[in-house]
Formats: structure tokens, C-alpha cells, sequence
């Protein structure tokens, strides 16, 4: 009897605390909101925002609701999160093999490159690249063009446009050949365990991903145009680029920063990674007759990504939340369209807080669920 | 596949040569990019710019023999030359380096102005440092009053000589360090934050504090120690209460006869010093807290380990900005009405409970590390939870994890700039501050270059210390 109320007082404490703090918030929140005369609830979300963004991935102005405006912020957020996955983890790859090059100089320049990009703030090297450096470009009529067709300025990064016509055969043809691809590598792996029999599945596939949309050049009616931005005289001194794909200043700064910020960390995980598969393993592999290149697929880079993946994948979450950092310098993401603006114009703090939050603790746990279940996939079976 | 034989005896020939075509093509690099001479501009565009990369290559290729005999010349052909594409890597790296040097010192030094105190003083093309000695004041100290300022040197002096006493502890008082640095450190520097850089009417309370507990002391020694505990329980106390009410000194304050130390509210604090602060209290509130999440996770109450794995992933799941929003936005309408927590104090709960957070998960790996025959052998020793964990759990947990405390407290000082957010500016807030002054428009580069600097050193002094402690520490398993 002893044992059990030993057991159970010190839980039933903590609940009691607990649901004290929240008693205590839940109480106080409804007895100010009162005094100010506002009612909780999400209705608001469903009202006209009546404010405008200037950069958006979807149609939007101010005649929208407020949960557009969400949407809005949550795309802006995403693209700029997988642009900077995508430059982080190129830099960081190539910054972590060079870092365990024979080459005295690559090596010392990687590790400069990594000390010195992980110990400054990430927001300080935001406010650089955005105040200081990109404030360097010139003006849109200054513009020299990078291989006559990109212009990169003071205003922003100004690419062709793709026009397409039935986007959505090709988006179709491409995902077929994505399943397919995907079938023949099952296929193929079991025609190898059952009879031992290599199928070419690299070309095929490349064939597949590569052959399947080109048919849908000619046959399926796609077409493909592009758009060359145009530079235009709007008075007798402002200029602006029309067509094209504008990306603006803003993006381009938070990008850099956070790619050139976040691949220092993705470099160390490369190298603990490689460096953690023992070089017994590379002599075993190529002791039984594989070839480097197969020592290389087959034996070290399954390891090494055993090592590899999981801190490297919390260094993407971490990405994704310090892209939150965009509101110092007035991109629109999340946090400044719908925790700055909205919030401002609507007063609700609670429940825009708690969206923005959720919203990001949704982001988070998802990627980490999945990555955990890679984990658990791909992890050593002890037999 | 060989282009060139180079045998025993034609191999001086291939070395002076290969010498002299890497001398001509770093000789070439040098001028073009110290003295913009081109010398070889009579060559078409392209050829003249690939034509030191090729000569030096085909230099690096004559100079690439194993074992050749000559020590220098086998520690380079290890180190940078031991293949065609090493070679070419090399090359372009020292080509790079020789290239930006130049527009890089004649920014940062040879260009550049320190002297006079205006903007007109910066004349040329360089970095303006003269913009940051004007406003150096400010970006150390902040909105607080110039004339005030000696009250964060000397708290600033006061409080490192008070941490550096650890390294002049003799053998007989290691044992109340962890005490003195867990506990009484944390509280002065509480005491000289709150009472001297704060400052104002409330000063006083201090000094009655610190006078009450000097005279009950220094009483003390004469009362027989059967009495000491009752006498430490009342009298200070009465000693606080007579000085502050009976002896009513707060009046010749208001008469002017004693100045107190004028009151400087938080918003007006700022720069580096508020970095420091912040950085600090986080860094001690983040600790224990963490380590009580780490510990209440792998409990054996489910209802305790859900509660503590629930706020965790809460903390790390979203980003700080987002906190700081919440604290100064949400927190308020949290609180009764006529109850104001001060906006230095809102965003240091924050930064301490998301810190706290992710200083649990680096604990709890370090716990989890730990192989299951300890925890058996302290039980067996009949220790109970606490005792079980502070004498044999915990010491051997936290030497494991130093390197990923000190990440996660190195995280902690490159987020504080994010206090922007509520409205406080330490230093990169003070440098956006002054960016936007009319009189001083145009230098950003300067200040954020000058903060990068000063991070830079903070942060890669902090990452070497915890590489020492970690070699201190280390035992063998």
C-alpha cells in the first residue's frame, strides 16, 4: 500500500501544479479579454484581411480573408525553407568531403569556412547579406545581364518565366515515371535475390524519367515557352523589370544566409558520417571483389548515411524554424503576415499565437516522425 | 598514361622548370591583382585568363615525383599536389587568396578611416571606423545614461573577478565550489543586475539588506550556538524592518539629503552589456530546468514523463521568434490586470524554458549512454533516487555531454539578437538603431562587420573552452 501511494503522490502533485499554471492562465485570459470586450474564437479568420502582401506564391490581395493570408505566409515559409534545404545541403556536402581532402588547403579552407559561418548570429548575417551586401547591386537600368537573360539587382533576381501549356500532362507523364521507376527497382531487386540476375535499372529508369516527359512534348500537346524579363521606363528615373520570375531581395538574402548558415552544420554531420564507417570496411568491401564504385554504393554510403541522416535531418527542421527570422528584414513569411500584420490588425493574440505556433509544431513533429520511421528502416537488424 | 618521363636523371631539370612555370603563374596572379598589370594582354581574353592556371598546373605536374629525397618537396607533393585534380584545386585556392587580398585590406585597413569625429572625417573609399568609435558607447552600453555607466563596468569587473575565484579555490575549499557557483554566484549577480545597473529608489533595500546581514553577523559571533539557528531566523529580519521603517531613511532621500543612484528602466538598456546579461541569466536558469526535464522524462511515473515529453516537443518545435512573440504578446493577457512583468524579465522565461528544452534532450542522451550496471550498482548500494542520481548518475552524464552543452549555450548567445522582437536592442538591434541615424546613413557594412567580429570571437573562445573541459574531463571507459 506504502509502494503505491509512493507512486502515486508525486504524479498526482505534478498534475494538480500543472493544471493549476493552466487554471490560473485559462482564468486570467478570459477575465481580460472581457475587460477588453473581445470574444475568443477562429471566426475571425474567415473575415477580409484588408491588407496587402507584396510577394506571394498564390493569388492574393487585401479583398481576401485572413486565412488566405495564412496560407500565403505558410507558402511564402516553405519555399524559402526548401530553396535553402536544397543550397545547404549541396554546400554542406561538398564543404564536409572537403574537409577529409588529402589537400592541406581545401581541408583548412573548409574548416575556416565552417568555423567562421557557425560562430556569427544567423539574424547578423541575415541584416549583412540584406543591409550591406545586396544593397550593393545595382539599379535595374544598370543591370548587366548573366548570360543575357538573368539580371540580378538591387530590386531583386530576375529570371525567365516558364510557360506552359497542359502542365498537367507533363506533371502526369513525370509521376508516371516516377512509379514505374520505382516498380522496377522492387522488381529488380527480387529478380537479384531470387535468381541472381542484374537488370540495367539505372538506365531504364534514367530512360523512364527522361523518355516519358519528352513524349509528352509530342504527343500529349505540352509546350514549353520562355519569358525573358523586359526591362520597362515607369518615369523618367524609376525602372522595373517586367515578365519574368521576380524573386525579391529579400528572399535572396534569407536564402544565403540560411543555406550558408545551415551547410557549416550539415558539413559536420557529413564528416562525422564518413568518418564514422571504419576503414576495414572499405578493405573488406573491396577485399571480396567489388569494385570503388561499388565499395563506394554498397558498402560506405549506406553506412555513412545510417550516420548522416538523423542530425542532418534536425538540421532541417532547424532551417525550417529559423526562416522565421524573415520578419527582421519584411519578407512575408508566417510569422510577420499572420503574427505581425494580421495580429496587429485583429488584436486576437491568443489565437493567432497559437496558429502560428501549432502551425510550425506541425511542421516539426511531421518531419520528425518520418524521419524517425526512416531511421527505424534503415537501421542495423541485429540478428 | 605519361606525358613526360621523368627518370632519375633528368629529374633536376623537370624540378627547376616545374619551380619556375609555378613562380611565373603565381607571379602573374600577384600583379594582376596588386598592381592590375596584365601581362599577358596580348593574348585573346580567355587564354590570358586561364594562362596562369595551365602554366601552374604543368608546373605542379613536373614537380610531382614520390619519394624524391628532398623533404620540402615531398611534405608539398603530400599535402597539395598528389593528384592532377588536387593540383588544380590547390592552384585555384592560392589563386583565390592572392586575388581577394588586395580589395580586402584596402577596405579593411589601407583605405579606411579612424580619425576625426565625423562623417566628413571619412574620406575614403575604405571602412568608415570612425563610425564605430562614435558610436561605440552605444553599441556597448545601450540607450543607459553616459553618466551612468560605471555602474555596468564595475558590476561587469565586480561579477567576472567574483567567477574567477574557482581558479584560485585552494584543495581545502573545492568541495563549496559547485555550491558557490550553483547557488550564491547566480544570486549576487542577481543582487548587483538588479539593485546597481537597475538601480533607483529600490538601491536601498539592498543596502539595508547588505547592512542587516553585516551587524547580525558580525552579532552573531557572540550569541552561544544552541540559540544560533532562532537567532539567524529572527534577527536579520528585525534588523531589515527597523532600518527601513523605524529608522524611516527613505524620507532623507526624499528631502535630498542621500542621492540614491538614479533608476534606469530596462528598455533603456542595451548593446553588448545586454547581450552579456541575457546570455547569462539564461544560460544559469537553462541548466537546471533542463536537467530536471531530463530527468523527469526517463522517469518511471508515466504521468510525469508524458507532461515533461510534451513540453519539450513543444519548445523544440517551434522557433524562438515565435516565443518572444508569445511573451510579449500572449503572456500579458495571461497575467491579472494590475500584475506587469517587466519586458527583460518576460524574455528571459522565454529564452530559459526553450533553451531548457533542448539542454534536456543533450542530457538525456548523455543519461541514456550510460550503461544500465551503474544504475544497478548504485542501487545496490542501497542509494535511493536523488542520492543514486547526484553522486553516480548525473556527474559521469554530464561529463559526457560538454560538447553539447556548450552547443546549445552557444546557440543560446547567437539568439539573443532575436529580442528585437519585443523591443529591446542589444547589440545587433543598436547597430540597425544607428544605421538608420540621418547623419550617419550609408555604413552598414561597418557595424555589422564590427558586431561579426565580436561574435565571432565570443562564440569560438566559448566552442575552445568547452574542447578544454572536454579533454579534462575525459575519463576512460
Amino acid at each position: 500500500m506504502n509502494a503505491k501511494l509512493k507512486k502515486i503522490v508525486p504524479q498526482l502533485l505534478t498534475l494538480t501544479f500543472v493544471a493549476l499554471v493552466f487554471g490560473f492562465f485559462s482564468y486570467n485570459a478570459q477575465l481580460n479579454m472581457e475587460n477588453r470586450g473581445i470574444s475568443f474564437g477562429y471566426g475571425f479568420l474567415s473575415q477580409e484581411s484588408s491588407f496587402d502582401v507584396q510577394f506571394s506564391l498564390i493569388e492574393y490581395d487585401g479583398s481576401h480573408s485572413y486565412f488566405r493570408a495564412y496560407l500565403v505566409g505558410l507558402l511564402n515559409t516553405i519555399l524559402v525553407s526548401v530553396i535553402g534545404i536544397i543550397f545547404a545541403t549541396l554546400i554542406g556536402v561538398v564543404v564536409g568531403i572537403a574537409r577529409l581532402s588529402s589537400n592541406l588547403l581545401i581541408n583548412k579552407a573548409a574548416a575556416y569556412y565552417v568555423e567562421f559561418f557557425r560562430n556569427i548570429p544567423l539574424l547578423l548575417q541575415i541584416f549583412f547579406w540584406y543591409f550591406a551586401a545586396l544593397r550593393a547591386l545595382p539599379l535595374p537600368e544598370d543591370a548587366e545581364p548573366i548570360f543575357g537573360v538573368i539580371f540580378l539587382t538591387i530590386k531583386g533576381l530576375f529570371i525567365p518565366a516558364f510557360i506552359w501549356n497542359n502542365l498537367n500532362i507533363f506533371l502526369y507523364s513525370l509521376l508516371a515515371a516516377i512509379i514505374s521507376t520505382i516498380v522496377i527497382r522492387s522488381y529488380s531487386k527480387r529478380l537479384r535475390e531470387a535468381k541472381g540476375k542484374q537488370i540495367p535499372v539505372l538506365y531504364i529508369s534514367l530512360g523512364l524519367i527522361v523518355g516519358l516527359p519528352l513524349l509528352s512534348f509530342i504527343i500529349g500537346g505540352v509546350t514549353l515557352s520562355f519569358e525573358i524579363p523586359q526591362l520597362v521606363q515607369l518615369a523618367k528615373t524609376s525602372f522595373r523589370f517586367n515578365g519574368g520570375l521576380g524573386l525579391p531581395p529579400e528572399l535572396i538574402a534569407l536564402t544565403l544566409a540560411l543555406a550558408l548558415y545551415t551547410a557549416t552544420f550539415i558539413a559536420e554531420c557529413v564528416r562525422a558520417g564518413i568518418q564514422g564507417v571504419s576503414k576495414g570496411q572499405k578493405e573488406a568491401a573491396a577485399s571480396i571483389g567489388l569494385t570503388p564504385n561499388q565499395v563506394l554504393k554498397l558498402v560506405i554510403m549506406p553506412q555513412a548515411l545510417r550516420i548522416i541522416i538523423p542530425p542532418t535531418t534536425n538540421q532541417y527542421l532547424n532551417l525550417t524554424k529559423n526562416s522565421s527570422l524573415a520578419a527582421a528584414i519584411a519578407y512575408p513569411d508566417l510569422v510577420l503576415v499572420f503574427a505581425g500584420t494580421a495580429l496587429m490588425q485583429t488584436g486576437r493574440a491568443i489565437e493567432i499565437v497559437s496558429i502560428t505556433m501549432l502551425t510550425y509544431l506541425t511542421l516539426s513533429v511531421s518531419i520528425s516522425i518520418l524521419m524517425n520511421w526512416y531511421n527505424k528502416k534503415i537501421a542495423i537488424k541485429e540478428k | 598514361m605519361k606525358f613526360v618521363n621523368i627518370t632519375k636523371d633528368n629529374f633536376n631539370n623537370y624540378l627547376y622548370s616545374g619551380i619556375f612555370l609555378i613562380f611565373i603563374s603565381i607571379l602573374d596572379v600577384f600583379l594582376n591583382s596588386f598592381f592590375s598589370i596584365n601581362a599577358t594582354s596580348f593574348l585573346p581574353e580567355f587564354l590570358s585568363f586561364v594562362l596562369p592556371l595551365i602554366i601552374g598546373f604543368i608546373g605542379l605536374y613536373f614537380i610531382r615525383v614520390e619519394h624524391s629525397g628532398i623533404k620540402n618537396l615531398d611534405i608539398i607533393n603530400k599535402n597539395i599536389n598528389t593528384n592532377n585534380f588536387n593540383a588544380i584545386l590547390t592552384l585555384l585556392i592560392i589563386f583565390v587568396i592572392i586575388k581577394s587580398l588586395p580589395p580586402f585590406l584596402s577596405w579593411f585597413i589601407i583605405d579606411a578611416n579612424i580619425a576625426g569625429d565625423s562623417k566628413e572625417a571619412c574620406t575614403g573609399t575604405g571602412a568608415c571606423w570612425t563610425y564605430i568609435k562614435i558610436w561605440l558607447r552605444r553599441f556597448i552600453y545601450g540607450m543607459y545614461p553616459n553618466a551612468e555607466q560605471w555602474r555596468i563596468n564595475l558590476s561587469f569587473i565586480s561579477l567576472t573577478a567574483l567567477g574567477l575565484v574557482g581558479f584560485f579555490a585552494t584543495e581545502k575549499y573545492k568541495k563549496y565550489l559547485t555550491l558557490y557557483y550553483v547557488v550564491i554566484y547566480p544570486f549576487i549577480s542577481f543582487l548587483f543586475i538588479y539593485f546597481f545597473i537597475s538601480g533607483g529608489r529600490i538601491f536601498f533595500d539592498f543596502s539595508y539588506g547588505i547592512i542587516a546581514a553585516a551587524i547580525s553577523i558580525i552579532l552573531g559571533f557572540f550569541i552561544p550556538n544552541k540559540f544560533k539557528l532562532y537567532y539567524f531566523l529572527i534577527v536579520p529580519i528585525t534588523f531589515y524592518i527597523l532600518l527601513k521603517y523605524v529608522f524611516f531613511f527613505e524620507e532623507y532621500i526624499e528631502l535630498g539629503m542621500i542621492e540614491g543612484l538614479v533608476w534606469v528602466e530596462t528598455g533603456a538598456w542595451g548593446g553588448l552589456s545586454l547581450t552579456f546579461i541575457i546570455s547569462f541569466f539564461c544560460l544559469i536558469f537553462c541548466f537546471p530546468i533542463g536537467m530536471a526535464l531530463a530527468l523527469g522524462r526517463r522517469s518511471d511515473f508515466p504521468l510525469i514523463r508524458y507532461i515533461c515529453i510534451g513540453f519539450i516537443e513543444f519548445w523544440r518545435g517551434v522557433p524562438l521568434i515565435t516565443v518572444l512573440f508569445m511573451s510579449s504578446v500572449m503572456f500579458p493577457m495571461f497575467l491579472p490586470q494590475d500584475v506587469y512583468v517587466d519586458k527583460l524579465v518576460r524574455c528571459i522565461i522565454a529564452i530559459s524554458l526553450f533553451e531548457a528544452a533542448y539542454v534536456a534532450e543533450v542530457i538525456r542522451g548523455g543519461l541514456q549512454a550510460l550503461p544500465r550496471g551503474q544504475y544497478d550498482a548504485a542501487k545496490s548500494l542501497g542509494m535511493g533516487y536523488w542520492k543514486m542520481h547526484i553522486f553516480v548518475i548525473l556527474p559521469q552524464a554530464l561529463k559526457l555531454v560538454i560538447p553539447g552543452i556548450a552547443n546549445t549555450f552557444l546557440a543560446l548567445v547567437k539568439d539573443t539578437p532575436l529580442i528585437f522582437v519585443v523591443g529591446l536592442l542589444e547589440i545587433v538591434g543598436m547597430l540597425n538603431l544607428a544605421k538608420t541615424n540621418p547623419e550617419w546613413l550609408g555604413f552598414a557594412m561597418e557595424g555589422y562587420v564590427f558586431a561579426a567580429i565580436i561574435f565571432w570571437i565570443i562564440c569560438y573562445a566559448m566552442s575552445k573552452y568547452s574542447y578544454n573541459l572536454e579533454i579534462k574531463y575525459k575519463t576512460e571507459r
